[in-house]
């Protein structure tokens, strides 16, 4: 990074459906290396902030920036060309498919022949063993279907493809929401080393240990606004989790019940 | 990639002690075509054991390859369509309407045989485009949009054939009209006789006593069938718009997350299998030197079947070209072989509906294995 502007940077983002507020005046920022904590419970808006900065919706008002530079987005592929990259919590992974096929879907590495193109699976092959290797899952064999992958290993290839493809900012929604413990550590494990790569991650999520244990910032939604942004050195994981729940009831359920919801 | 290479080394392996070696029997199970392939194997067992040696000539396989090529054509479109997630079931019809487009543009409108061969695709390449585009437009299901052009395309065949020859559903004489030349050569008769009369001058192969090969030559659909096999088992393994094809099928909105654009795929897939039934069309018409509307007719059926033992998945995303080429060969020895047996012709239905379970159980039980039984 040459300039110290921010990787992106949303300004008073608000977006309506209609008669509803969904968000009203939500800003961050992300800069290269940084992973940024989302939290919020459910219906702060984090999803609706998701599809705006991907290019999904459009925002009501408000400003996007992108090293610096104003930007808005008619469609995903315009975000997808500043190097905004969304892995959904559903995945864009097809179970059928081997690890190859998905990791190189609608980007195949294309080799000619007179006039013949066909895809150069022996490269594709070995790109994506070495990419998985690098995130420390041994792919014996990238032909076999991914869905015999793991719930966590797919979140993890799915990742590893947006970085591959060039990602900058990479948003991942809900990463951990349905894996265990290991699994869950496993891809947290890949968030810190992507990062360590220059990317800047958006981490969305509910659960506030998993936020906490890579994040370097937090921003807290809360209806629609943004209650604050803090960094890991200004603020305790209770506090975190009480801000994110709407503070005193969660704290009095905790003390009530003797340990931490 | 910015990453060093250093970090590989430093990397903590995750070896999942739980996970099996895959062995050779695992890489085998996970071929689409091994159903149709073994069935092959099977029915070819079956009959060397049941039928006369007959069936086992030259002339024999001739016999056999040749309706198995008719319905094979339509079977790698139709298996195509499959793997991209939807069907066609008015390819019958089709085949139908696209004899009658070709008769008519030659015995009629008095064109080129060349031209009316190109006439007639590109109708059914504008019938493929259309079908696809209400389907991909609408988002109802490929099977009841295409149902509807079953109907439609079988009776259009029948009012254009009483139009064009004034009352009859039979358009003949096209045979004397496409007369000799090269594109007819290529569309009808056999190959290689030249090569087949050297086989017989040396002995290789079975003469009639004037000394002429009892077989002539390869039936050119035949070669079209194995062309076609080739080139879409090339297409769908080998290329891009072959990986598309499987994400499309596969789940058409990650898909379309991804990059691929799904519509544009569906749609090519849709012609191309309108494009098939047109080729057996041209194919048989020309053999038979007549069309009527009884032309293809069920063939859908029997495409889709074959499709489906050759291991396509009816849900999309999964399948070969190479299954259903041999699906289509099964479909072939067992009409024909029964004629070289004892057993009454009229169990070919019965064995039809039984393969066709056959093959949908295992094909299933085949998905769960290879997706681990996770989703």
């Amino acid at each position: 990074m040459t300039s110290s502007a921010p990787l992106i940077e949303v300004r008073d983002i608000v977006k309506h459906f209609g008669s509803v507020i969904a968000l009203n005046g939500v800003s961050l920022t992300v800069n290269s290396g940084e992973v940024l904590g989302l939290l919020g419970d459910n219906g702060a808006g984090k999803s609706t902030l998701i599809k705006t900065l991907c290019g999904v919706h459009k925002p009501t008002s408000g400003e996007i920036y992108i090293d610096g530079e104003r930007v808005s987005f008619n469609s995903p592929r315009d975000a997808q060309v500043y190097g905004i990259a969304t892995v959904y919590q559903d995945l864009a992974m097809i179970p059928l498919m081997s690890i190859t096929r998905n990791f190189f879907m609608g980007q195949e590495p294309v080799k000619r022949w007179g006039p013949f193109r066909f895809i150069d699976l022996k490269s594709a092959d070995k790109i994506t063993h070495d990419e998985m290797m690098k995130i420390g899952i041994d792919v014996r064999d990238p032909g076999q279907a991914v869905g015999t992958l793991s719930g966590g290993e797919r979140q993890t290839v799915a990742i590893a493809r947006a970085v591959h493809f060039g990602a900058k900012v990479l948003i991942l929604d809900e990463p951990t929401s349905a894996l265990g413990v290991r699994q869950t550590s496993m891809v947290l494990k890949f968030v810190n080393r992507v990062r360590q790569q220059g990317v800047g991650v958006i981490l969305i999520t509910h659960n506030v240990r998993h936020a906490y244990a890579v994040g370097d910032r937090f921003t807290i939604l809360n209806r629609g606004r943004t209650l604050g942004t803090y960094t890991k050195s200004e603020i305790e994981i209770d506090e975190l989790q009480n801000l994110m729940a709407g503070g005193k009831e969660l704290a009095d359920l905790t003390e009530e019940l003797g340990g931490t919801v | 990639m910015t990453a060093s290479e250093g970090d590989v080394a430093t990397v903590e392996q995750v070896v999942d002690e739980r996970l099996m070696k895959k062995s050779l029997v695992t890489q085998v199970m996970r071929r689409p075509e091994l159903g149709a392939v073994a069935g092959f194997v099977l029915v070819t067992l079956f009959f060397l054991l049941v039928a006369s040696d007959q069936m086992f000539t030259l002339a024999g396989f001739m016999n056999f390859m040749s309706p198995a090529a008719q319905l094979g054509i339509l079977a790698i479109g139709a298996a195509m369509l499959m793997v991209g997630g939807e069907f066609d079931l008015s390819v019958g019809s089709m085949v139908a309407f696209s004899g009658l487009v070709f008769g008519v543009a030659l015995t009629v409108w008095e064109l080129p045989l060349l031209l009316s061969i190109l006439v007639a695709f590109v109708v059914a390449g504008a019938f493929g485009a259309f079908n696809g585009q209400i389907v991909l437009r609408t988002g109802l299901p490929s099977f009841i949009v295409t149902l509807a052009f079953l109907f439609i395309l079988r009776g259009l065949s029948l009012v254009g054939l009483k139009w064009a020859t004034g009352g009859s559903t039979q358009l003949r004489g096209i045979k004397d009209i496409a007369g000799e030349g090269w594109v007819t050569e290529i569309f009808s008769g056999d190959a290689f006789e030249g090569f087949f009369a050297w086989m017989a001058a040396q002995g290789w192969i079975d003469t009639f006593r004037s000394g002429l090969p009892k077989v002539s030559g390869v039936p050119v659909e035949v070669l079209w069938f194995i062309a076609l096999s080739a080139v879409a088992t090339w297409v769908l393994l080998r290329t891009q718009f072959g990986n598309w094809i499987f994400a499309a099928g596969g789940d058409a909105n990650a898909a379309r997350n991804s990059g691929v654009p799904v519509r544009r795929v569906k749609t090519i897939l849709f012609i191309v299998t309108a494009c098939c039934a047109t080729l057996v069309a041209v194919l048989t018409v020309l053999d038979a030197g007549s069309t009527d509307a009884r032309r293809g007719f069920q063939k859908e059926f029997e495409a889709i079947i074959a499709a489906v033992i050759g291991g396509c998945l009816l849900t999309g995303g999964y399948g070969s070209a190479v299954g259903a080429f041999f699906g289509a060969v099964i479909f072939g020895m067992v009409a024909i072989g029964l004629t070289y047996t004892q057993i009454d012709q009229d169990w070919y239905q019965v064995f039809l509906g039984g393969m066709l379970l056959l093959a949908v159980l295992f094909n299933n039980f085949i998905r769960r294995r290879m997706t681990g039984e996770r989703s």
